[in-house]
């Protein structure tokens, strides 16, 4: 899950990780107000959308950039009008783009240095590491890639936390040090305590910066959060913004259905991960094209099976659908009810392909045959994903 | 015990009164599995299907019942406990099902289990079968396994099962089948389970099932070009995921470039192991890997 930045600044605030005032505005007026309470007489104007590139993004009204500095309260109106709700195209949100309801006002602040600071899971380790680098303002991959001496990485023991020596190991590596050096340690200390208390998978800090009245803060933030340990922080959950996300999969995730919107024609149900992305490949193998990852799941019911099945018809671009179950907790009969319930609540007009195996599987076949659903069966995988692709043509 | 389970083993189940733990534990005993003992904190004193004793702790259950094995169905929020609370009574094989543990209280369950003599399989992930033993410690449907020579080890549950299904239909049957789970931490790597039926003797040949994100596969092909002279077949999933999103295992991520399929594939080709181009081909990769070693 990902939050906007003006959300990360209050997380910023809740830890003690010094970073510019700001604070999250609706409409110009507030902009406005919000930078009258400032001391400082410049300030940045960010439109708030999860998507990177902003800065050279172009708004489909003509307005250029979404990260504005300006001098005056009247600019800042003017430039958060411009703003909000108009739809901003970067590189990365597609040619589509998002709809700008927010802009974040925040002091400009001038620097003298930027550096990269990152916390994040090391997988083979299995704790988690901070990596961090002079070269602040960058794409880390690629210093990693041209660099890698510039590149420090401090591993956290889970059980005992970020020590004060790690601490100030990464700042004297960061050459945050004399008069720095508490400053530094302090917000280090504290993105660790975030990290960890938030069951964060991922902080970045690009820039962590030092400001020309010797200020160490956190400019800019990324964050990504463990799906997993959500459960235990609703102030997180509370965070997400839906509008953000593939519609399909707002929609998928109510029901508790892992899935993941494609570009493709052919609908895919599938049981496991693993199986899920497999039924995948051998799609693509014959020629198809996927329109979707979708696990049911271990556990699903007959409800999740239906909900599965309206999610996969309602999507315009679906041409055929291939249901692959191979049944291990997850019943074979389970899934076949759900099938004809579908049908018989949705009015199916695309091809429907279903391979079942395992559990209970003569029952699932069995309620298939009898309930009248038009299906085309298939006897393994790669017969499924070819059938699959023929009737999607 | 070389593959991990067989007659002498005596099973607890922890969660054993939830629905899906009592489901399982009856289709492991249905199986041929000795059932010991069930572990609930609070149902101590009752007994599973008439018999098998539930214990509040697992401490209790392992002095009165003398279990070497446990299998795990307790909530996420609670499954990190349990699998240290199995560790701490001195259970040496702790197979944990439950999907969903929070990355941070896996690496928790690491330290704690460092210095211990525990294997640990999974957590998110089917369990281990022995065919021949007639011994299954997971959640896989009994029926598609053959007693046979074959070794498959696998991230995936599901699409173990594909395996499974491949090499019986073949005519051969397996030496042991091991889920060692979807999620970014865990016990067991396709590297352990790549030495375990390379050494044991009642396994001819073997399928490594992998996915896109992590190195685990590519160390266990370093292993296996290295020590292994068995017959290898590979399969890796995800060639078609887009980069940078979780593929429902949460450690299925191909994550700054790294992890993709075809690095893993690569590396695997590379140690000599025969990789299959679909699912659906698992099976036939195996025959090949085996007839270029004269081994079918």
């Amino acid at each position: 899950m990902n939050i906007h930045e003006y959300q990360s600044k209050q997380l910023f605030e809740r830890f003690g990780v010094a970073t510019p005032k700001g604070a999250v505005a609706n409409s110009a007026e507030e902009a406005a107000k919000i930078a009258e309470a400032f001391t400082h007489n410049q300030y940045v104007v960010k439109a708030q959308v999860h998507a990177g590139g902003r800065g050279k993004g172009t708004f489909k009204n003509g307005f250029k950039g979404g990260v504005h500095v300006v001098d005056t309260v009247a600019e800042v109106a003017d430039v958060a009008g411009k703003m909000l709700n108009q739809v901003l195209v970067t590189k990365q949100t597609g040619e589509a783009g998002k709809l700008v309801s927010k802009v974040l006002i925040a002091e400009a602040v001038d620097l003298k240095k930027e550096c990269y600071f990152a916390i994040l899971q090391d997988r083979a380790a299995s704790c988690p590491v901070i990596v961090a680098s002079t070269q602040g303002g960058m794409d880390i991959e690629e210093v990693a890639a041209t660099n890698p001496d510039a590149i420090v990485k401090e591993y956290i023991d889970p059980a005992l936390g970020i020590l004060p020596f790690q601490a100030v190991n990464v700042a004297c590596a960061l050459e945050l040090n004399g008069p720095l050096l508490s400053q530094a340690t302090k917000i280090i200390t504290n993105l660790y305590k975030l990290f960890a208390a938030l069951d964060c998978s991922m902080v970045e800090i690009n820039p962590l910066v030092v400001t020309t009245d010797d200020k160490v803060m956190a400019l800019d933030a990324k964050f990504n959060f463990d799906d997993n340990a959500l459960y235990r922080h609703p102030e997180i959950v509370e965070m997400r913004d839906e509008s953000e996300e593939d519609p399909r999969e707002v929609e998928a995730d109510k029901y508790n259905l892992n899935y993941i919107g494609l570009d493709g024609n052919i609908g895919c149900m599938v049981n496991g991960a693993g199986l899920a992305m497999a039924t995948m490949d051998i799609i693509k193998h014959y020629g198809g094209s996927p329109a979707n990852f979708l696990d049911v799941g271990g556990s699903a019911t007959e409800e999740m099976v239906t909900n599965a099945f309206r999610i996969l018809t309602a999507d315009p671009q679906v041409k055929a659908i291939l249901v692959n179950i191979f049944g291990g907790i997850m019943r074979c009969d389970v899934i076949a009810q759900g099938i004809v319930a579908a049908a018989k609540t949705i009015d199916m007009k695309i091809p429907l392909v279903v391979r079942l195996e395992g559990t209970n599987v003569e029952i699932g076949k069995k309620i298939l045959a009898e309930s009248g659903v038009a299906i085309i069966t298939a006897e393994n995988l790669d017969d499924a994903a070819q059938k699959a692709v023929a009737a999607a043509q | 015990m070389s593959l991990l389970i067989d007659q002498n083993t005596r099973l607890l189940v922890q969660g054993i009164t939830g629905s899906a733990g009592a489901f399982h534990a009856k289709n492991c005993m249905d199986y041929g599995t000795n059932l010991v003992a069930g572990v609930t904190p609070g149902k101590g004193g009752q007994l599973f299907e008439g018999k098998v004793p539930i214990f509040d702790t697992v401490r209790e259950a392992k002095a009165a019942t003398d279990c070497n094995a446990t299998m795990i169905f307790v909530p996420p929020p609670f499954a990190a406990d349990a699998i240290m609370a199995a560790a701490d009574a001195g259970i040496k094989l702790i197979v944990c099902i439950t999907e969903g543990i929070p990355v941070q209280d896996m690496q928790k369950v690491k330290v704690f289990l460092k210095d211990k003599d525990v294997t640990l399989i999974g957590p998110n992930c089917p369990g281990i079968i022995n065919p021949t033993a007639k011994c299954k410690i997971g959640i896989m449907p009994a029926y598609i396994h053959k007693p046979g020579r074959i070794g498959i080890v696998s991230r995936s549950g599901t699409l173990t099962y594909e395996a499974v299904w491949q090499v019986s239909s073949l005519g051969l049957g397996q030496s042991a089948c091991i889920g060692i789970g979807g999620d970014p931490v865990h016990g067991m790597t396709h590297l352990d389970a790549a030495k375990l039926f390379a050494e044991d003797p009642n396994t001819d040949a073997f399928i490594l099932i992998g996915e896109i994100g992590g190195d685990e596969e590519e160390a266990a092909a370093a292993w296996i070009k290295e020590n292994c002279k068995k017959p290898v077949a590979a399969f890796i999933a995800g060639a078609t995921a887009p980069k940078g999103r979780r593929m429902g295992h949460a450690g299925a991520i191909v994550a700054g470039g790294k992890g993709t399929a075809a690095a893993k594939q690569e590396a695997l080709r590379d140690a000599g192991i025969v990789v299959a181009a679909t699912p659906g081909e698992m099976g036939k990769a195996l025959v090949k890997a085996m007839q270029a070693k004269g081994a079918l």
